[in-house]
Order: C-alpha cells, then sequence, then structure tokens
C-alpha cells in the first residue's frame, strides 16, 4: 500500500478522534484526576487525599446499592435475553419473506428513535393506582383493592427497563441470526435432529455472539442508569448511578468523580469478561 | 421450517404480536389520554373528550419554556446529524484503509458508547467548571451528544462498507478517476440510503438524549429535560399532550427517513446504479 494512503487516512480520521479525544478521553482523564481533589461545602480544589474513595468504598449504603443495582442488571438481562432471543428467532426463521422480515424488524426498532423519557412516562396510566393493571385485575375479581407495588417499585423499574432495552437484545440477535447458514439448519434436520434439538445444537452456540453484544449493551446501560431508576421507583430506590447523581447535586464533584471511577472499573470489568466470548469487529 | 406452519410458528406469532403490543401499548395509551376533557386526570376513564391540554400547552407560562426548549432541541439535532454524517463517513473510509492505530480508534468508539453517560456529563461538566467556561448546549451539549452517535454513525459504516463491493471503485480508477471522483460519483451514491439512515441515527438520538445533556446543556433546557422536570411538578395530562406531540414529531422524523430509503432503492431498482451520473 503507497504511503499518502496512511496520511489520507489519518486526515480522515482526524474529526473523530478530535471530537472523542475532547469530549471522552479529557472528561474521563479529569474524572480520574478530581477523583483524588479535596472539597468543602462552597468548592473543589486540588489536593492529593484517597478520602473520597475510602469514604465511598467503606460506606454501607454504596455496597448496598451495588447489590441493587447488580439485581436490577440479573432480572433486565434475563428478562431481555429471553424476549430478544425468542423475537429475533422468529423473524430469522419463522417469517419466510425478506420484505415481512424488514417491515417487522422495523417495528421493533421504530421505539428506539423516540423519547425515553416519554416511554417512561406513558407507563403511568398502565401501572398508578388507578391504572389500567389494576382496573382490570379488580373487574376479573383477581384483587379486591389496587396493588400499591404496580408504579414506583422495583417491579416498575424491572418492567421499564425491559421495555427500553430489549430493542438492544433484539438487533443484534437478529442480525447475528440472518448470517447463520440456512443449510446448516438443513443439514441438522437432515441427520435427524428435532427442530428443538436445531434450536439448541446449531441455532444458539452460532447465535452467541450476537447474544453477547446485547448484553454488553443492556449491562451497560442498566448499570450506569439514573433516570429510570428515580423515574419509576418514585425516587424510594437506590442505583449507582443515582448515587454518583445525588452527589453532584450536593455539588460534591470529587466524591461524585471517585465514586464514577470505581463504577468505571466496574463495568470495564463486566465488559471485559463478556468480550472475551465475542470479536466485535467480525459481527459487523 | 416444512410447508405448513406448525405450532411452533404460531406460539412465536403469538409471542411476538404480545411483544410488539408491549412495545407500543404504553405510548399508545397516552395519545389516547392526551385527548382527555378539561376535568380529566392521568388516568382512564375519559373524562369528555378535548385538545383543551393540547392548548395549554402552547400557553407558555403553564408548562414552562416549550417552544424554546424545543427550538433548541431541533437545532441541536440538526447540527449533531450533519457532524455525524461528515464525520462518520469520513472515519469509515478510512478505517477501509487499515492504517496503524486503527484498532485503538476503534475501541475508543466502542468506549464512548458503553461509558455510562453520567461520567461523560460529568466529565464534560467538571472541564468547563475548572477552566471557568459557561456550560451551553450549543458546546458542552453538542460535543456530549456526539459521544452518543457517533460510535453509532461508525458502527453503520462499518457494515455498510463490509458488504461494499471494491470492483465498482477499480473500475472507476480504471477509467481515471481521481480518488475524489471515485468518492463522490461512485462510493457515495451507492451507499446513500446508509447515509439516510445514519442521519437518521444522529437526529432521533441527539433530539432525545437525556443523561448526556444533564450536566452539559446549561441553564437552557433542550426539550427532554424540560419535560423530565415537567414529570416531577406537572401532574394533568398536559404531560401526555407533549409526550403525544413530540413521539408524533419523531414518528414523522422516521418515516420521511424510511421513506427516503426506500425511495433510493426503488429508484436504483428501476434505473440500475445511478452511481456515475454526471461524471460527464
Amino acid at each position: 500500500m503507497p504511503r499518502t494512503d496512511g496520511v489520507g487516512a489519518w486526515l480522515q480520521i482526524t474529526p473523530l478522534m478530535t471530537v472523542l479525544t475532547l469530549f471522552l478521553v479529557v472528561p474521563i482523564v479529569t474524572i480520574a484526576v478530581v477523583s483524588f481533589w479535596g472539597y468543602n461545602e462552597w468548592s473543589f480544589f486540588p489536593d492529593f487525599t484517597l478520602e473520597n474513595y475510602e469514604y465511598h468504598l467503606t460506606a454501607k449504603v454504596t455496597w448496598q446499592t451495588y447489590l441493587t443495582t447488580v439485581k436490577y442488571v440479573a432480572l433486565t438481562w434475563i428478562f431481555t435475553v429471553v424476549i430478544g432471543f425468542t423475537v429475533a428467532y422468529f423473524l430469522a426463521f419463522h417469517v419466510r419473506s425478506l420484505t415481512w422480515q424488514i417491515a417487522l424488524f422495523l417495528v421493533c426498532t421504530i421505539p428506539f428513535w423516540t423519547s425515553n423519557i416519554i416511554r417512561m412516562i406513558s407507563w403511568i396510566p398502565f401501572l398508578g393506582r388507578e391504572g389500567l393493571a389494576n382496573n382490570a385485575l379488580i373487574a376479573v375479581g383477581a384483587i379486591d383493592k389496587p396493588l400499591e407495588f404496580l408504579l414506583f417499585s422495583d417491579f416498575a423499574v424491572i418492567l421499564a427497563f425491559v421495555h427500553l432495552y430489549a430493542l438492544f437484545m433484539v438487533v443484534p440477535i437478529f442480525n447475528t441470526m440472518m448470517r447463520i447458514d440456512k443449510s446448516l439448519i438443513e443439514a441438522a434436520r437432515d441427520a435427524g435432529a428435532s427442530s428443538f434439538q436445531t434450536l439448541t445444537n446449531v441455532i444458539i452456540p452460532l447465535s452467541k455472539p450476537g447474544i453477547m453484544i446485547g448484553s454488553i449493551f443492556v449491562v451497560t446501560l442498566v448499570m450506569g442508569d439514573f433516570i429510570t431508576v428515580r423515574f419509576m421507583s418514585g425516587s424510594q430506590s437506590a442505583s449507582v448511578g443515582r448515587l454518583i447523581q445525588n452527589e453532584i447535586s450536593l455539588l460534591q464533584y470529587p466524591a461524585a468523580a471517585a465514586s464514577a471511577v470505581v463504577l468505571l472499573i466496574t463495568v470495564l470489568l463486566m465488559i471485559g469478561i463478556m468480550m472475551r466470548f465475542v470479536n466485535i469487529r467480525k459481527e459487523l | 421450517m416444512g410447508d405448513k406452519r406448525g405450532r411452533g410458528f404460531y406460539f412465536l406469532a403469538a409471542f411476538f404480536t404480545l411483544f410488539v403490543l408491549f412495545l407500543y401499548g404504553p405510548v399508545i395509551t397516552i395519545g389516547i389520554l392526551s385527548f382527555q376533557g378539561p376535568k380529566g386526570g392521568l388516568t382512564f376513564p375519559m373524562n369528555g373528550v378535548s385538545v383543551h391540554w393540547f392548548w395549554n400547552l402552547f400557553e407558555q407560562q403553564a408548562v414552562g419554556d416549550f417552544w424554546g426548549s424545543f427550538s433548541r432541541s431541533l437545532v441541536l439535532g440538526l447540527i449533531v446529524m450533519m457532524l455525524t454524517l461528515v464525520i462518520s463517513v469520513m472515519a469509515g473510509l478510512a478505517f477501509r484503509k487499515n492504517f496503524r492505530g486503527s484498532s485503538v480508534v476503534f475501541y475508543l468508539t466502542i468506549a464512548s458508547l458503553i461509558i455510562p453517560s453520567i461520567l461523560i456529563s460529568l466529565g464534560i461538566g467538571l472541564i468547563f467548571n475548572i477552566v471557568d467556561l459557561d456550560v451551553h448546549w450549543s458546546t458542552s451539549g453538542l460535543g456530549a451528544h456526539l459521544t452518543w452517535t457517533l460510535p453509532f454513525g461508525l458502527l453503520i459504516m462499518f457494515a455498510v462498507f463490509n458488504r461494499f463491493d471494491k470492483s465498482y471503485e477499480e473500475a472507476a480508477r480504471d477509467l481515471g478517476a481521481t480518488p475524489w471522483q471515485t468518492i463522490r460519483h461512485v462510493v457515495l451514491p451507492i451507499i446513500a440510503p446508509s447515509l439516510i439512515g445514519v442521519a437518521l441515527f444522529g437526529f432521533t438520538l441527539s433530539y432525545d438524549e437525556f443523561a448526556r445533556t444533564l450536566l452539559t446543556a446549561g441553564s437552557d433546557n433542550t426539550l427532554p429535560l424540560e419535560i423530565f422536570g415537567m414529570t416531577t411538578n406537572v401532574t394533568t395530562p398536559v404531560l401526555y399532550a407533549l409526550g403525544t406531540l413530540t413521539t408524533t414529531f419523531s414518528f414523522v422524523i422516521i418515516a420521511l427517513c424510511l421513506g427516503g430509503v426506500a425511495l433510493l432503492r426503488r429508484r436504483r431498482a428501476k434505473f440500475g446504479s445511478d452511481a456515475g451520473d454526471g461524471m460527464a
């Protein structure tokens, strides 16, 4: 390859690198630096102290919050993986015409391009005390008085997460499944495998990269969330993201920065483990 | 997958239908409830039917600065869209050449996507605080949005170029086209439908972005920030009216983009590729 090509590529990549450096690398480095700074009620100032970390890591509330957040992650992951896989499997292997596949796939992805906040708000008429769910349950005689736990509870938080993020599973799994060579499935059938055996022995193993990419999305989105938890729990539940947001609103920036660094390390460790199972660049 | 639909098909089709209902049901519900009568509340039953709450939305003092925040989000979305498009295409072209350090750039882009949004928000907020600049939606907000839209743009470009037939470019080169002519008259027309997709991601993701805007928008709210502020102090269906309006707006944008893609595809199927037109 001629040398000029390399220079051309560098010129073409410069805008992207500029944006990522200014608004991703420098901010993260700043957070890391500020996490060692000191602060009082009015301001924060350069220093080198481990107090922020010490406080964060020894506070009982931190550990409880991580426990709650991991619980949210685990439950959301289970639901989104089951729903995402089933939906993608239906689209990829049971819908026969490409036009229908594209149309139904678009139906699944359109909500992704609309507002998450509106989608959260839209659960109020369903889950509220006087909401559709309670009214329906009372009408069929399943309960006598409205269930209180529907809105503003862990249940609502998980429901909203699944509602918001199931797409992030459907899309990569569908993408992987569409690239499975159909002759492999015929071969399995010819060799006498039942549809269930084909599913477990051929399709699921070959869909793993898609499942992993979807999982990376869901895990990181839920780990860092502060807005869904705040809105759907009615500010009753905590998550790591909310913890950080609280510190920010109290202007305790160095404390928030230390919490953010710990969150970042946690998320990166989780992704590192998941990345071992998949080569992202190959999957595009 | 025999010729007859088995029981499995009907079970999966039912599951899929429920999933679609789950996706759209709530939004449709607030669409209906936004037409509540003037005395109606946040839940059913409907207390009459009216457009009262939509009118309410346009009385400025009632619900804060709806038009201001909408126009800011619109302008910001358009700027982010243009930048995402240009930067992603350039980066996509660069990645085809396998330059040194390409994997660093790639992983940085992925990091931009999966790093929790609150860190971007906090980090940019801190920088502006330390160098004593005021955060503003058009500076810090713009940068924060790009960290969210660019990874999507670049991933789409990867998907596009991985499926791109290089022989078109070779043909152009053999016919004596310069590198720029090859891109302008061969590559760009061929990838045009995908570019609409990148633009759609760029605009909608910015228009709806919340978490990365929180500490980076400054004193003038974008629309999602305004809506979130409303959730804490507005307890009337005016909230639904706003939700219905912005969702309709999003749907219109999505329809325009998808329609544009379909149109390009159809024209291409009819006339063959128009790559090379205007090369004289």
